[in-house]
């Protein structure tokens, strides 16, 4: 009986103790839960596979909505990247990147697998998806996403939970400016990027006495591309006549198109992305636009991000029509070539630019682990922060520390006027150097944020 | 002065298709007294028509294209073109308006089997159930077509004699600035005209004379002998063949996805509950209403004083009827009023 009680006391007493000991690390560790995790000590990670013999990976892709198609090709990407690191197929870039310290065995010897999550391309469902990864599925990283307002909602959700997110198609400069995050990372380039590579061909082609009228897409991808094509075009001398927000969706556009007619503008450059894009195009065509003469030029317009499965989607009206791409299957460098032929001959057809970004974030994170030599987030991100490759598809590429953007080579490209075939859709006008494209790590502002969360 | 014409065109022309399908879901309820959340869908399956006849007539011979290594790429020319030349050329160019002859039977297909095989069921359930089945057919519908064709839209081009714009401006003595798309305005004559046809049928016959008084007191009728439920299939028939046509038309304006009924449906929702529930001038009127309303509310100079108020203003009407005359614009006296 008194060794029962004894016992009783002795359990009661360690209860207390333990549980003031995991409160105060809780409260040393910020908002990390530590006392919920299994073996817990100081140095625990979420995501950390431990013993196991796989490490899993959550792949946040629109699975539904109107960027359903573009995150069906994404997620055809990444589990091909899925399959290169884990030693199958063909290898794809893990023959052309450098450096590389992925051997085809998986990720520090563990196989790597996979969970998929629909982002449905709104903020609150992808935030959900993502921490369901995090939280049930003990994903390593988490990659993915079509629209930057979903990117950016979810890379502040990695950053709160300690995981790290390799961004997918986003475009907005404020991803990696101001709100850039210490456990966010963006292959793709962004709108001021846009704006410096088209701006020189826009004055070639067109002259540098341009009035620009501008439709907007309203929400933050649309006004940092607003923000840096006007720059980009005020800088070669155009004019900005008119700058109008359009919102997400409208569907029809023809009250926003019809006060370009009249506005004295000899431009109009369309902000708009997917569907959007897509209906403007098509309707600003219709209103004649393309056929006008202003201001003794010819009316031209622009369309600064562009991507093929957009062309596609405008028809008729996307020929002739300029604008930039992060990447295209048509490019002929080693790295390009051992992506298309992997993604070809899996699928049967060409990668986007969204699914070749989404491929090489995947592969960059591997190789930082491998290169860490652990899965610990603030080890994977010191590997990241500052690292120089080539062979990935857009030349030597540096993802530089300060704000987690990558530098590399950007795409001008133009609507086919006569496609050769069916994915002949955009050719490439100019392959823009790295350098013309740079700017300083503190232009956007913005705060990456602690190693350790 | 031009941008007011151009605006008022916009209007008319955003109204015409607003008015399309409030029309078949005003008459729907009027007919049968179902809400149905899934006459956007059936707006979407019409405009589906078009992109499935441009898919049979464009069935091309694939040349792989050489070039290509890594995948298989084709320079595809369709059989039309092939067997006959420059008029199977113009046959795929007219593929729009040709659609309307195959639309016009499938979608009263669909519309009856719709009605006999699922909504006869909900008559008599109350409105939220009604509402339920509805959008769950219309989700259905979306995945259906989403499976088949993908999630991107699909481009259709209007004929090319009027795939230009008209040089309005000129016929009222306005700039030349002032262009119109020939095709928007066609779909505005197409839209007054369809809705003239339905108000003739309604009116001059004697099949829309009974439909009529069915709507006004079922029950008398249906003691005259007259077998009313079948007249009212053909109504629901109507209304899908009317949708249908509407997005049939529309396809040159906005390239076609899975999800271009829901993009409608709440507008459409908003332009019946305005104009009244069950009131079809109410839902014409209310179509071009809220149609010129929109065009105007998006002009920059409204929104330097009220800035966004392009985005809120139908749903601001939407309110304000409904605050102030719960019956809406046309409603009958007594429907959704205490």
């Amino acid at each position: 009986m008194s060794e029962t009680k004894l016992i009783g006391n002795v359990s009661r007493r360690t209860i207390l103790k333990g549980s003031a000991a995991t409160t105060g690390a809780a409260l040393i560790g910020g908002t990390f839960p530590m006392h919920f995790i299994k073996n817990a000590h100081a140095q625990t990670f979420r995501g950390d596979p431990g013993s196991a013999a796989s490490v899993k990976l959550g792949f946040n892709v629109p699975q539904t909505g109107p960027y359903a198609d573009e995150g069906a090709d994404e997620l055809r990407a990444y589990q091909l990247a899925v399959k290169h690191i884990n030693g199958e197929g063909d290898g794809g870039m893990l023959n052309t990147m450098k450096p590389l310290e992925l051997k085809g065995n998986g990720i520090l010897g563990k196989k790597v697998e996979f969970v998929t999550g629909d982002t449905q391309t709104k903020s609150d469902a992808a935030r959900a998806s993502a921490k369901r990864m995090i939280e049930k599925d003990n994903v390593a990283m988490v990659t993915g996403g079509s629209s930057s307002g979903v990117a950016i909602a979810v890379q502040g959700l990695c950053q709160e939970m300690g995981v790290i997110f390799m961004a997918g198609l986003t475009h907005s400069n404020d991803t990696t400016g101001k709100d850039k995050k210490r456990y966010g990372f963006r292959h793709f380039f962004n709108a001021y990027m846009s704006g410096q590579a088209i701006a020189p061909v826009l004055l070639d082609e067109y002259g540098n006495e341009r009035r620009a009228y501008h439709l907007t897409a309203d929400y933050t991808w649309g006004w940092t591309q607003e923000e840096s094509i006007k720059a980009a075009t005020e800088n070669i001398g155009w004019e900005t006549v008119n700058t109008v927000r359009t919102p997400v969706g409208a569907g029809d556009f023809s009250q926003y198109i019809t006060p370009v007619l009249n506005s004295g503008a000899d431009v109009l450059i369309l902000n708009h992305y997917g569907k959007d894009m897509v209906n403007s195009l098509t309707q600003a065509v219709q209103f004649g636009l393309r056929d006008k003469q202003v201001n003794g030029k010819n009316f031209e317009i622009v369309v600064p991000l562009y991507s093929r499965l957009m062309a596609q989607g405008a028809g008729e009206a996307a020929k002739g029509i300029l604008g930039t791409t992060n990447w295209h299957w048509s490019l002929t460098d080693a790295g390009s070539q051992a992506f298309v032929k992997s993604f070809g001959q899996e699928y049967g057809f060409p990668p986007s630019q969204a699914a070749h970004t989404c491929y090489v974030q995947t592969l960059l994170y591997a190789n930082a682990c491998e290169m860490a030599g652990t899965f610990a987030p603030w080890e994977v991100i010191k590997q990241l922060e500052g690292f120089e490759f080539d062979g990935a598809g857009n030349g030597p590429t540096l993802y530089r520390a300060e704000d987690h953007q990558c530098f590399k080579d950007v795409l001008v490209v133009r609507g086919k006027e006569n496609p050769q075939s069916n994915f002949d859709l955009l050719e490439v006008v100019k392959n823009v150097p790295r350098a013309q494209v740079e700017y300083p790590a503190d232009m956007f502002g913005g705060e990456l944020g602690p190693y350790q969360v | 002065m031009d941008a007011i014409f151009l605006q008022i065109l916009n209007g008319l022309d955003k109204g015409g298709a607003y008015a399309l399908i409030a029309l078949g879901l005003t008459l729907v309820f009027g007919t049968l007294g179902v809400v149905n959340f899934a006459h956007g869908a059936i707006f979407m399956m019409g405009a589906f028509c078009a992109v499935t006849l441009e898919k049979l007539l464009t069935l091309s011979v694939k040349v792989k294209d050489e070039s290509v290594t890594f995948f298989d790429a084709y320079k595809e020319t369709p059989y039309l073109e092939l067997w006959f030349g420059d008029t199977g050329t113009a046959i795929i160019d007219w593929s729009v308006p040709l659609s309307i002859i195959l639309a016009i039977p499938v979608m009263l297909l669909i519309g009856i089997v719709m009605e006999r095989f699922l909504i006869r069921h909900f008559y008599k359930r109350p409105h939220a159930e009604q509402i339920l089945v509805t959008f769950g057919l219309a989700i259905v519908l979306q995945e259906v077509v989403k499976a088949a064709f993908g999630a991107n839209p699909i481009p259709q081009g209007a004929p090319d004699i009027v795939s230009g714009s008209a040089a309005v401006g000129a016929l009222f003595g306005l700039g030349e600035a002032v262009v119109y798309p020939w095709w928007r305005l066609i779909y505005l004559a197409f839209s007054l005209m369809t809705i003239g046809l339905v108000f003739s049928f309604l009116h001059f016959t004697t099949y829309g004379m009974v439909v009529r008084a069915g709507m006004a007191d079922r029950e008398t009728v249906e003691l005259l002998g007259i077998n009313i439920e079948r007249r009212f299939t053909i109504v629901f028939g109507i209304a899908a063949v009317v949708a249908g046509l509407a997005g049939v038309m529309y396809t040159p304006v906005l390239p076609p996805d899975y999800h271009l009924g829901m993009d409608f449906l709440v507008l459409s929702f908003v332009v019946v509950v305005v104009g009244g529930m069950g009131s079809l001038p109410g839902a014409v009127a209310a179509g071009f209403l809220l149609g010129i309303l929109q065009s105007f509310s998006s002009m920059t100079e409204v929104k330097d004083i009220f800035p966004g108020i392009d985005q809120i203003i139908i749903y601001l009407v939407a309110v304000v009827i409904l605050l102030t005359r719960p019956r809406g614009l046309m409603g009958r006296r007594g429907v959704m009023e205490s």
